[in-house]
């Protein structure tokens, strides 16, 4: 019997990249297929937001391949890859500071809704826009601040933010860089729930240091050091790789 | 901080304010029947004028965070194009206000394709050469009188009929453009592409990673500020009967980027307020003494220091400062 081919929604061939003799990405590949939560883990250094930036566009690799649903978007800019379905979150908060947290996630729907070179109307009092970003905002439990300034919410709530606006995307692939980075432990809890209620919807790619987040989403787990791929499987497995154990997870577990 | 000054415009906070000015502008001519009124609808023509262009420099400034200090350029190409054209016995508007605004949308995406490829600093140099570029060609323009400039014999007609003959038509239609001007790039800064172009300003890299193309954006808000200013100088040519390459200096640029400062950055009837006080100030103190610019760059400084809005938000950072204490 013929196993069902799987199908992944990203797929890295051999990526590097190098910032003059430095190596940074050291020839990654692995995949992630639909409905999957693939997290990243590895110490400060390893390449994990390198690895990020170059899935999202932010940066050109080296050498190597991106493929996006079968499509290869190596070269393509970072707009073309989110118009693909890509969403990503930034570890350092990346908002528009001025504009309401409701503004902030109705621009991502407007991206996908309709063109927007349009130079009449009042874009603000788009109630198709609104009500979408106001049900992505309410996934995040933020519907209750859609009124605020982005530059005025705690840093919790921008990390929550930034996932609204991901979430408006309606990605097939979203990118997770760090999203409990400065988040008090209880802050951390709350993502982890809505990080929980989202798994299965789209492939996810989690990038996080915080460890119990990390075990209690993620699906399989590479671990990345020097630019490299040490191990990657199932939680378990990775957990008692003894690799892993000396390189990383030791101290942090014990 | 600055924060309060927001590009948000949600609330119509200074709605009587924009009212109040065109209503001013419209009885304007009115008072000055009254006196002195040749040299007060001048006075207050040119005022509109560069309105007009402060407007638009506004527009990338105040809402885009695109400073150009090449502005000058598209008014230097508005006003050309009706003098050239009128030396050819061209000077229906028809065919002259057309070309001002297509030569100088054209002109925009060029020099924007390039410009917008850099960001701050580098943007502003960049400009700021494309500026002195245009300058130096239309000095060189010897057929058109060079460094001397061209003399306009005719002011634009429409239809063949001398429309801006009278020095209060003129008045009118330039009024007519400044309104019109006005109501575009309100229209455009809260409309869906406007939201765009603003959050551009904000955070490039998550307009882009949310499927934006920013410098697409971005080029065609250049290219409708570089036409917009090219109407200013197809309407300055009418005015002053006369263009030189003094238009597109890079002092020109400068005084319009002074304007839209004084009157208040990103508010657009700022525009308007910081033409007007720029030129009457100009006016009434070169009147005073021969170096006016002694008495009136200090008080660029000030309005720049303690009122970050300009003009019009010098009433708000008051307020601010008494209630922090």
């Amino acid at each position: 019997m013929a196993e069902p081919v799987p199908n992944p929604v990203l797929k890295i061939e051999n990526l590097r990249k190098n910032f003059g003799g430095l190596v940074v990405t050291d020839g990654i590949s692995l995949d992630i297929n639909a409905g999957e939560l693939h997290a990243v883990i590895g110490p400060n250094g390893a390449g994990k937001t390198t690895l990020i930036n170059q899935i999202s566009g932010l940066l050109e690799p080296s050498a190597g391949a991106i493929y996006l649903n079968g499509e290869d978007v190596t070269a393509l800019p970072p707009n073309r890859r989110a118009a693909l379905g890509l969403a990503r979150s930034f570890q350092i908060t990346s908002v528009l500071p001025r504009f309401s947290a409701l503004e902030n996630v109705a621009l991502a729907v407007q991206a996908r809704s309709g063109s927007s070179y349009s130079f009449t109307g009042r874009a603000d009092s788009e109630t198709a826009l609104n009500d979408a970003a106001m049900q992505a905002l309410t996934e995040v439990s933020l519907e209750s601040r859609a009124d605020v300034l982005a530059a005025h919410l705690s840093h919790g709530e921008k990390r929550a933010l930034e996932l609204a606006i991901a979430l408006a995307m309606q990605p097939k692939l979203l990118l997770l860089d760090e999203p409990m980075a400065g988040t008090g432990p209880e802050e951390s809890e709350r993502l982890i729930v809505v990080l929980q209620r989202l798994k299965g919807r789209f492939a996810m790619m989690l990038v996080e240091h915080d460890m119990n987040a990390v075990f209690a989403l993620a699906d399989r787990i590479s671990v990345l050091t020097y630019g490299r791929i040490l191990a990657s499987g199932a939680p378990a497995a990775v957990r008692a790789d003894p690799a892993v154990m000396t390189a990383y997870l030791g101290e942090e577990l014990e | 901080m600055s924060l309060s000054v927001t590009a948000a415009p949600r609330a119509y906070k200074f709605e009587a304010v924009p009212i109040a000015i065109f209503l001013v502008l419209a009885l304007a001519p009115v008072a000055a029947s009254f006196g002195a009124e040749s040299y007060l609808l001048g006075l207050f023509t040119r005022v509109m004028i560069y309105g007009i262009a402060a407007l638009a420099l506004d527009l990338l400034c105040g809402y885009g965070g695109l400073v150009s200090f090449g502005h000058a350029a598209f008014v230097g190409i508005g006003a050309y194009s009706v003098a050239i054209l009128g030396s050819h016995g061209i000077t229906d508007m028809t065919v002259t206000l057309p070309v001002a605004l297509i030569v100088s949308a054209v002109f925009a995406f060029l020099t924007g394709t390039v410009c917008l490829r850099t960001k701050s600093v580098y943007f502003i140099m960049i400009t700021l050469a494309f500026g002195q570029m245009i300058y130096f060609v239309a000095g060189s323009l010897s057929p058109y009188g060079g460094d001397d400039g061209l003399t306009v014999s005719l002011r634009s007609t429409l239809f063949g009929f001398p429309v801006f003959e009278n020095d209060r038509a003129l008045y009118y239609g330039v009024l007519l453009f400044l309104l019109a001007s006005y109501l575009l790039c309100r229209a455009i800064v809260y409309s869906r592409f406007g939201r765009v172009f603003r959050g551009a300003r904000e955070n490039p890299t998550r307009m882009a990673t949310i499927g934006y193309d920013v410098f697409r954006y971005q080029r065609v808000a250049y290219v409708i500020a570089g036409a917009i200013g090219g109407l200013s100088g197809f309407l300055l040519a009418n005015a002053t009967e006369f263009v030189s390459p003094a238009y597109m200096s890079w002092q020109r640029s400068g005084e319009l980027i002074i304007m839209v400062l004084f009157g208040g950055l990103g508010t657009l009837h700022g525009a308007i307020v910081g033409a007007a006080a720029f030129l009457l100030l100009e006016d009434l103190l070169s009147g005073v003494t021969e170096n006016w610019k002694l008495i009136f760059g200090p008080m660029l400084v000030l309005i720049v220091l303690f009122a970050r809005g300009g003009l019009l938000g010098l009433g708000q950072s008051i307020k601010e400062r008494f209630s922090r204490g």
